[in-house]
């Protein structure tokens, strides 16, 4: 995206009226927002301002791990429907663990209040281990990620629908929530005079450096790119392709379990909706981003800036009071738009 | 041969379910020396060479490497104790860099965490120059030509530093000065005192490079001897199990009047300029030049598939426009395409689907299909290009090159068309059956049809077409009569605009 904007300064003493539709139609969709965004904060100015500002930021720092996990599914040709279940399922067990101790209807009331340091870990592990289970199905029995995901999608679904029914809940909101997690993932530990981030966002910040180091500067990485661009060449060359996608769908289904924690303690009150088709979001987020579908493209960059866009557009949209029943035909049409005009890159002509 | 063996493959067996791959093969490499590996499509060399290299297990047999039995479990086991291979398919991954393909399953690291870019490019510097490849590390594999993709591949395989390397039909792909390179690592291979194993179809190489020649049959071991002693003719005849009199039928064809005038031909978005040239009727006009000289461009120009910019296509006296492959169809245009496996046969389809499938109109009845006739149709292609095939309904993937090949001419014979365009028609297509393929084109030719037919082995354009025009850097070079005209003659019109 930001590449041929740069070729094209280069270029610049070859400005025909071809170059300057050619750059017009690769960056359609920053021209695009960009008159979104002018025209919404003309209708409404709040939407420039600080608050609203630190809210799109928020509400991309909360939706951006699934889509960093859930590109690189995407990134070796698959995809992930699992991803908004193992969710919901992380979220409510992060809450039902992290309840405060002199809740009346407590989930678990045997188990104290747990620190969130032995939560972290527990639900990156059951994140991780569904993960795993998509790979390891996915590469034992070569069956394509979009049926496997469906398949435990639906599993994990009736998990989730036994688990809130367990303890003293019955199926209720998970709510009440110790201080301790709350704090941790809503409070602010910077602030900017009187903006405050909440730690969430800074969260998001550290698992996306993680994520790039991952792609760009380890062997798991430049493994997971050469598989997805062509599996028997990885093969012949010595790549160990069962690991590689079994790894690359567990880290993924880690980052949904980190995602789980930060929403249960967003959310406050957990049901079985949280998290629900969170999965259609981010894969929406990572093909605006540009990682493509025919494998083995993709750049972390990309997926911050789809999952900022629809971010934008949503709050935006809101603002101006438009009517919620056509947020997902704009959804839908950003997504075809942004398809098209990424796959025109990849087409050769002929 | 008491010489100590570097690589000994002694009694080894493959099944598959129904068929024996390989019965009882045995087959050794001196050190520092070149085997070449022949035989017939289908004769079991890429089989052999797989179960050396662990793609397949061996259901009997021992590999003996250096003195020590091995049993390799996986291609990662082959690679880290000395065998590496040359792919017949290009296996890379094409979105990413040149040093990531090269490094690929064995990346430099720092701390055993982080993959070393530096490293990386330090190395593949030291690669490319020790083999004189003149390619930036950084470069992305899809933008590169195929021919320098090959040099990559081949590059990959010597960076192993392995004892045995494996060729599986390395220059298909390449020019004549990339084989002539090619050439040169491999002696210097052998000089280091690698084994070479040579896997090629083309008879002029083998006797060439290698010094022992291993011939196989129906997955059966047919004779070892050294290259020296062979002839072209006598391999010939070791691979097709009886004696091929001549490599191309006779000539039956007569060129008529001009049915075809093609003026100033240019692709939009290729490199062809200007092509202008005319075609018979009953005539096999043969197009050579080396790869990326636009040869298959004048093709897809012609037939719709690409982007014309300018020039005029006239069909008995009336200019028309191929807009796209439906319109050439219309207008009596059949085109057999390169890359069969790709763009040319449905694999999963049987023959019948693969049959009627460019022309489909004429079985349509009230909205549906009309079987019978579909039956009828494919029957008449399956006897009249002789077709060995148990059935109709067999799918297509499971006949051998030959015959793919022989049911996509009857496709498009269907069509009723009066100029036949074919691009590498007998590409991976074995000794025996080339043969067939070039009567079949023939018999076209005799039929009245015009045949266009683009090949990068010369004595089949020689041995069957009537004239030859030769293509070099998007440009028609040159015209010559096939009859009279000699290779040199043929390369040295097609160095022309390089």
């Amino acid at each position: 995206m930001f590449s041929n904007l740069k070729e094209t300064v280069r270029n610049k003493e070859t400005w025909t009226a071809k170059n300057i539709i050619n750059f017009l139609v690769n960056n359609a969709l920053f021209i695009f927002m960009t008159i979104a965004v002018i025209y919404i904060a003309i209708k409404n100015p709040r939407f420039l301002g600080v608050s609203s500002l630190v809210n799109i930021l928020s509400q991309t720092a909360a939706y951006l791990p699934a889509a960093l996990g859930i590109a690189g599914c995407i990134v070796l040709t698959g995809t992930d429907l699992s991803a908004g279940r193992i969710i919901g399922l992380t979220a409510c067990i992060s809450a039902s663990l992290l309840q405060t101790v002199d809740l009346t209807n407590k989930m678990w009331p045997k188990i104290g209040t747990l620190s969130i340091f032995i939560v972290i870990p527990f639900v990156m592990i059951i994140g991780a281990a569904f993960g795993a289970f998509n790979g390891f199905f996915v590469s034992k029995f070569k069956l394509h990620p979009f049926i496997v995901t469906l398949g435990t999608q639906l599993i994990i679904n009736t998990i989730l629908l036994r688990y809130v029914k367990m303890g003293n809940n019955n199926g209720a909101a998970i709510s009440g929530l110790d201080k301790s997690y709350t704090k941790f993932i809503k409070d602010s530990f910077v602030n900017f005079g009187d903006v405050s981030i909440p730690n969430y966002v800074w969260i998001a910040i550290v698992l996306t450096i993680i994520m790039w180091f991952i792609w760009n500067k380890t062997t798991l990485g430049k493994n997971m790119f050469a598989l997805g661009a062509n599996e028997e060449a990885a093969r012949v060359s010595g790549v160990n392709v069962m690991g590689t996608t079994i790894a690359v769908f567990a880290l993924a289904g880690a980052f949904y379990g980190i995602s789980g924690f930060i929403e249960g303690a967003r959310v406050g009150s957990n049901t079985v909706n949280t998290g629900l088709n969170y999965e259609l979001d981010a894969i929406a987020a990572c093909v605006i981003g540009g990682v493509s579908f025919v494998g083995g493209i993709g750049k972390i960059r990309g997926i911050i800036v789809g999952v900022f866009m629809l971010r934008l557009i949503f709050i935006g949209l809101n603002m101006i009071n438009i009517n919620q029943d056509y947020f997902y035909l704009i959804k839908g049409a950003i997504i075809l738009f942004a398809c098209a005009l990424d796959m025109r890159k990849y087409l050769v002509k002929k | 041969m008491s010489e100590k063996m570097l690589l000994e493959m002694k009694g080894i067996s493959k099944e598959f379910p129904g068929v024996k791959a390989l019965d009882n093969v045995s087959f050794s490499v001196r050190p520092g020396t070149v085997h070449a590996l022949m035989g017939e499509n289908g004769a079991g060399k890429s089989t052999l060479m797989k179960c050396l290299f662990g793609i397949y297990y061996k259901d009997a047999g021992t590999i003996i490497l250096d003195g020590k039995e091995v049993n390799f479990k996986s291609s990662k086991e082959a690679l880290e104790n000395g065998v590496a291979m040359v792919h017949q398919e290009l296996n890379q991954a094409l979105t990413r860099s040149v040093q990531d393909n090269l490094w690929l399953g064995r990346y430099p690291k720092i701390a055993g965490l982080m993959v070393s870019e530096s490293e990386m490019k330090k190395r593949t510097k030291e690669i490319f120059d020790e083999l004189n490849v003149k390619v930036d590390p950084k470069t992305i594999m899809s933008t590169m030509s195929v021919s320098q993709r090959q040099m990559v591949e081949i590059a990959k395989a010597v960076s192993y530093h392995s004892k045995i390397i494996v060729f599986d039909e390395p220059t298909s792909s390449l020019t004549e000065v990339e084989v002539e390179h090619l050439f040169k690592i491999i002696n210097m291979l052998k000089s280091k005192g690698c084994g070479i194993i040579y896997i090629s179809h083309k008879m002029e190489e083998i006797l060439r490079i290698s010094d022992d020649v291993t011939i196989m049959r129906d997955g059966t071991w047919v004779a070892t001897k050294p290259a020296k002693d062979l002839t072209m003719d006598e391999i010939i005849k070791l691979m097709v199990g009886r004696e091929l009199t001549n490599r191309f039928p006779e000539k039956i064809n007569s060129p008529g009047e001009v049915i075809l005038d093609v003026k100033n031909l240019s692709g939009k978005y290729t490199r062809l300029k200007d092509a202008t040239f005319q075609l018979r009727k009953g005539e096999v006009l043969g197009i050579a030049g080396l790869d990326g000289s636009g040869r298959t461009e004048v093709l897809e120009n012609l037939f719709g598939s690409m982007t014309k910019d300018g020039g005029t296509i006239t069909l008995h006296g009336k200019q028309i426009e191929n807009k796209n492959p439906k319109d050439a169809i219309k207008n009596g245009f059949a085109l057999i395409t390169e890359e069969r496996r790709a763009t040319g046969i449905f694999g999963v389809l049987d023959i019948l689907n693969n049959t009627v499938i460019s022309s489909l109109k004429n079985y349509k009845k009230f909205g549906m299909l009309n079987d019978k006739k579909m039956k009828q149709d494919t029957e008449w292609s399956i006897k009249a290009m002789h077709i060995k095939t148990p059935s109709q309904n067999t799918k297509i993937r499971a006949l051998s090159g030959g015959n793919q090949q022989k049911v996509i001419i009857g496709r498009w014979l269907l069509t009723q068309p009066e100029v036949l365009l074919l691009d590498e028609p007998t590409r991976g297509i074995d000794v025996g059956a080339k043969y067939e393929i070039y009567q079949l084109i023939l018999d076209l030719a005799n039929q009245e049809k015009g045949v266009i037919m683009v090949s990068s082995e010369m004595p089949e354009l020689l041995g069957v077409c009537d004239r030859i025009i030769v293509m070099s850097g998007g440009r028609v070079a040159g015209e010559v009569d096939a009859k009279t005209a000699t290779q040199e003659e043929i390369l040295t019109l097609a160095a022309k605009y390089v």
